[in-house]
């Protein structure tokens, strides 16, 4: 798997889709953001952010979902 | 070995959820993924007040609740929404725990039609714990109103179990709902859920820890579904049976030696 | 082998069988049922929206903007307040003018069959005085408050309150979903408390649970209305609710950051720990059924206040006029006890007579209000409490309220100790008489450390 060009989720601008490539969380954490149906190979638009910067909101699987930029660190994509 | 305490008809540990056990009275489950309409279903079933609103984790006390139909007494349980059942939180587990341990005579999975491909996560996993289970395909109208169109009949050949679509705050849907239901717990329909195909390494292991499982379990739950979650190493399985099995098991000696 | 042992090995066995770590099969398992998700919408959901116009994207856009997201969430809560205070002030008058009503030919009749003085004096001023004040004061803003904010509820508004707010709980080592707990506790603490169990880690779940009661709930509301409407909405006639409003709504930011100051520092000292994660689902705006959540909800608050003014307020009612009716001596039990209590309250801006209200009002927060008023009626001469003005007289005229003493009221009325129900919640919620003191003394310390620091900076400052 190519990780030059991914890149991670926190750091995407609002309005720019992506595919996620990898998932770097362990335990419970990772376990949530799989449930939510963040695995690899689906595709996330980013929405935008919180008036203080964080979290951040993203379209998935046609539904809005928020979380902090800590976790969305944790989140690999490939910009498309 | 095997457990000596097979149930025959009503699962006895139903009685460890608080709800009333009598042969002429079926239970109801109602789960899926948070803020699909569950409370606003149940309450359209029950003619009860259960509080709903417009956000994810309203409902986070279980609470039952009964109707008649066609002679027949209903409980309904509307179980906390969840996103999966594999007990990452306390309500994923209530939830697994009441549809693996009190086994509903339906599980009535409502799903958000206009957001399916999340919400078939959840179905797709019931199914793999219980063959009685209904699609419940709600917020019909808020997915005409975005113009999407949901194939129902279809939907319902590719799970292999029966659908259908409603809008529980007007009332649509509501009486094909009630019929199959009524269809389901009396045996009249049998869904036969179309189960997730694992990659051939995961369905390896499967097949050779199915055997084992059912050594253990016998019949109790579906030994495919508890060998996925002992791969993955779900403790909270085993902590559960225990729970449920060990204090009926302690009841039935109880009964044997009195 | 008993079947925990027997599945443990077996547990054992799978890992063995499988050879790689069991996040790699849960990753596995999670993939493969979302592929089988992804072909089955695919074949079943077909689309017709043609240009999309995504509706929710742009209130989002402006619902949590960086420039308006916070200004409108203070604008929305001021105009719910407006929106309940005025129109709240004539459904009271009425309801008060029509008991009281009542009140008077209870009185004749009694006096017609010749009754004795105590038992006129026990149930007519006591028992069904206390209901009275409680549904004339309490109701009105209830039956108002609540319906507006169910409609805001059934909107989707509150996930994005939410998502405005995470940053300050994630500062405060909380979670975002604590101000979802929050909201639920406008209408009720103990339903707040009932609400944490969103929240996933315990640590946090218990930060939520013990500061819960910082926000006011129902049953204070109306209290701090009357007394804003009393003090601050008496100056200028055409904008006296709005500055009320405006008031109360300061109250609860300052309630807010409080409840962040304190999470804060439970983070620091006793439930030391790191923020865990925060996911939260955006459900889409959904237009509500506006006539019947408002009917619903109106109905639903006057059941629920009339059962409990039958259930507490009645007894409550009968209580203190017992109490200020048994003399020891020649002052009442009430007085006694006031008096007891006055010079500890004079530090708070209070009187004691204020403070044994709050302590007789554990049972419920909506009778402490009645109370304060009965036992200040109880012990002068007796007038027809009918209107707010009636109120002002009897407040400031004759037991020396100022503003001060208001505003100190109205500090206490936001911290001091939860009701006896949400008490109880708590304590089985957590199953922990502990963790329940605790969130009984935290808004206790908080609230006498605020109110004194109040009276003795405005004093000191010659502000009065
Ligand atoms: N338009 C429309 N709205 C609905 C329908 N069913 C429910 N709602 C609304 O959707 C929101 C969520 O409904 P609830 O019944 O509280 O959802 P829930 O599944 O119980 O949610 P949780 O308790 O959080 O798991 C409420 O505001 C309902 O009024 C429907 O069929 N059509
Ligand atoms: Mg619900």
């Amino acid at each position: 798997m190519s990780a030059k060009d991914s890149v991670v989720l926190s750091d995407m601008k609002p309005g720019s889709r992506g595919k996620v490539v990898r998932i770097s969380a362990k335990g419970p954490l990772r376990r949530r953001i799989l449930d939510m149906g963040l695995v690899s190979g689906v595709e996330i638009n980013v929405k935008g952010v919180a008036p203080l910067g964080d979290p951040m909101e993203i379209l998935v699987r046609g539904y809005s979902l928020s979380l902090r930029k800590q976790e969305a660190a944790e989140i690999h994509v490939e910009v498309m | 070995m095997g457990l000596t305490y097979q149930s025959v008809g009503i699962p006895a540990t139903r009685e460890m959820f608080n709800v009333k056990v009598t042969d002429n009275r079926s239970v109801i489950a109602l789960a899926g993924n948070p803020n699909t309409g569950k409370s606003t279903l149940f309450n359209a079933l029950t003619g009860l007040r259960q509080h709903t609103g417009n956000w994810p984790g309203k409902t986070v006390l279980q609470s039952k609740g009964s109707f008649i139909y066609k002679g027949r007494e209903y409980t309904v349980v509307d179980l906390p929404g969840t996103y999966s059942l594999l007990a990452n939180s306390v309500e994923e587990q209530v939830a697994r725990d009441f549809i693996c341990f009190a086994k509903p005579d339906t599980t009535v999975v409502v799903v958000d039609a206009t957001c399916l491909e999340r919400n078939l996560n959840l179905v797709l996993q019931v199914m793999e714990i219980t063959e009685k289970v209904i699609v419940c395909v709600n917020l019909i109208d808020e997915a005409r109103r975005k113009k999407l169109n949901v194939d129902i009949q279809k939907l319902s050949e590719l799970l292999g179990i029966p659908a259908v679509a409603t809008a529980a705050c007007t009332g649509e849907g509501l009486p094909q709902l009630l019929d199959l239901i009524s269809q389901v717990v009396c045996g009249d329909l049998k869904p036969k859920p179309k189960l997730v195909h694992y990659s051939s390494e995961l369905e390896n292991a499967i097949s050779k820890l199915e055997p084992k499982i059912k050594e253990v379990l016998g019949a109790e739950l579906n030994s495919r579904w508890v060998a996925l979650r002992l791969l993955e190493g779900d403790k909270t399985l085993i902590e559960s049976l225990e729970k449920f099995y060990s204090q009926e098991m302690i009841k039935a000696t109880r009964e044997v030696l009195a | 082998m008993s079947c925990r042992a027997s599945l443990g090995v077996l547990m054992k066995e799978a890992r063995e069988i499988i050879g790689i770590c069991q996040d790699e099969v849960r990753h596995s398992i999670v993939n493969s049922i979302y592929q089988s998700a992804e072909s089955i919408a695919a074949g079943t959901v077909s689309s017709k929206a043609g240009k999309n116009m995504d509706w929710d994207r742009r209130i989002d856009r402006v619902l949590t903007s960086p420039v308006w997201g916070f200004p409108i969430m203070f604008g929305m809560l001021t105009v719910i307040l407006w929106m309940t205070i005025t129109g709240a002030n004539i459904p009271s008058a009425i309801l008060a003018q029509g008991l009281f009503w009542i009140e008077e030919r209870l009185t004749e009749l009694f006096i017609a069959v010749g009754a004795p003085a105590w038992l006129h004096g026990f149930l007519v001023l006591g028992v069904y005085r206390g209901a009275a004040w409680v549904v004339s004061v309490m109701l009105p803003p209830m039956a108002i408050f609540f319906p507006l904010f169910t409609l805001l509820e059934d909107l989707g508004y509150l996930p994005r309150v939410a998502f405005n707010l995470d940053r300050f709980f994630k500062g405060a080592g909380a979670h975002g979903k604590q101000a979802l707990t929050m909201s639920m506790g406008f209408g009720c603490n103990a339903a707040g408390v009932i609400a944490c169990r969103i929240i996933d880690s315990p640590r946090e779940r218990l930060i939520a649970t013990l500061t819960n009661s910082f926000v006011p709930c129902n049953g204070r509301f109306p209290t701090l209305i009357a007394l804003a409407t009393v003090f601050v909405g008496s100056s200028a006639a055409s904008m006296s609710s709005a500055a009320a409003a405006l008031s109360v709504a300061g109250l609860v930011v300052f309630g807010i950051a409080i409840t962040l100051l304190i999470s804060w520092l439970l983070t620091k000292t006793l439930l030391k720990g790191i923020p865990s994660s925060f996911t939260l689902e955006l459900p889409p705006y959904r237009k509500p059924q506006i006539v019947q959540v408002i009917v619903r909800s109106v109905l639903d608050r006057i059941i629920f206040v009339l059962t409990r003014a039958v259930i507490i307020a009645a007894p409550a009612g009968g209580i203190v006029w017992i109490l200020a009716n048994t003399m020891i001596g020649d002052t009442s039990i009430l007085a006694a006890l006031a008096g007891w209590l006055d010079p500890f309250a004079r530090h708070l801006g209070l009187d004691g007579f204020i403070l044994l209200a709050f302590i007789l009002g554990l049972p419920a927060n909506e009778i402490v209000f009645p109370i304060l008023i009965m036992s200040y009626v109880s012990g002068g001469v007796m007038m027809e409490l009918d209107s707010l003005e009636a109120l002002r007289r009897l407040l400031v005229d004759q037991h020396g309220w100022t503003w001060l003493t208001a505003l100190c009221t109205m500090l206490f009325v936001l911290c001091h100790w939860p009701c006896g129900t949400t008490l109880f919640t708590i304590q089985r919620e957590q199953r922990s008489w502990y963790w329940m003191a605790v969130a009984a003394v935290i808004p206790t310390v908080v609230g006498i450390v605020v109110c004194i620091t109040v009276n003795y900076l405005v004093r000191a400052l010659g502000l009065i």
